[in-house]
């Protein structure tokens, strides 16, 4: 079965504001409902599109396998990195230790009513982009791997 | 009042859709009466108040799920109950 003009072309148009609204959602996920793992869904929905829209051997020049299992290796990998480096600076596993210090997400928040500032909340921004990474690639990759089950078929 | 007429709306809605996959014989288009039963439910959440459940409802639901679904579909047969 092979997807018509209009669903390649959709797909071709929506695939970048798909994913800027997924990297939107990740990167806002201290501020605005979402976090890491809702927008890393929306993301690999963006992959998902273009996976479903074209045949396995097109998609295979667009999404490369490779490219997505990095990214899940590169998403744990922060995140548990950012777990330990609470403990090289000496506080406990996970702890908040960049709020409030001055450094990167590290300003103290406004308080009262104010439209939020992405610039707050220290390490859990970092957590948040390492899950989304993390999903995005591990989602991308259940779907690759399941349209490269019929490759074989598909003339 | 508003309120209520909207509830219902969604609700009557998801049992329309709910009942469009049960009878379609075109498979494609029952999974995406699949898709659409599961982007109400997302509309549901988000007027419930929880929005954080909506955007998780309408990209794992709505677009994976559907995605899965029709890479199946693509791997085997359009009609159900023709032959093999």
């Amino acid at each position: 079965m092979r997807m018509s003009k209009i669903v390649r072309t959709g797909a071709n148009l929506l695939y970048p504001f798909i994913l800027i609204f997924g990297l939107y959602v990740i990167m806002h996920g201290h501020l605005t409902p979402g976090g890491g793992f809702q927008g890393g869904a929306v993301v690999a929905t963006a992959a998902a599109l273009v996976i479903v829209a074209y045949s396995y051997d097109e998609v295979a020049g667009m999404l490369k396998k490779t490219a997505m299992k990095a990214r899940e290796s590169i998403g744990l990998l922060l995140f548990i990195g950012a777990g330990i480096a609470a403990l090289v600076v000496g506080a406990p596993f996970f702890y908040n230790f960049l709020a409030n210090s001055g450094l990167l997400f590290g300003m103290p928040v406004i308080p009262g009513p104010n439209p939020g500032d992405l610039n707050t909340a220290g390490v859990i921004p970092i957590m948040n982009i390492a899950v989304g990474i993390e999903v995005w690639g591990g989602l991308a990759i259940i779907l690759l791997y399941m349209l490269s089950g019929i490759r074989k078929e598909e003339s | 009042m508003i309120d209520m007429v909207i509830h219902t709306l969604v609700i009557a809605g998801l049992i329309a859709s709910a009942l469009m996959v049960f009878y379609f014989r075109d498979l494609l288009a029952a999974a995406l009466a699949a898709g659409f039963f599961s982007f109400l439910i997302s509309l549901e959440f988000y007027i419930l108040q929880a929005p954080d459940v909506a955007i998780s409802q309408a990209a794992i639901g709505a677009g994976l799920t559907t995605a899965i679904f029709i890479i199946a579909i693509r791997a085997t047969t359009r009609y159900e109950g023709g032959q093999p």
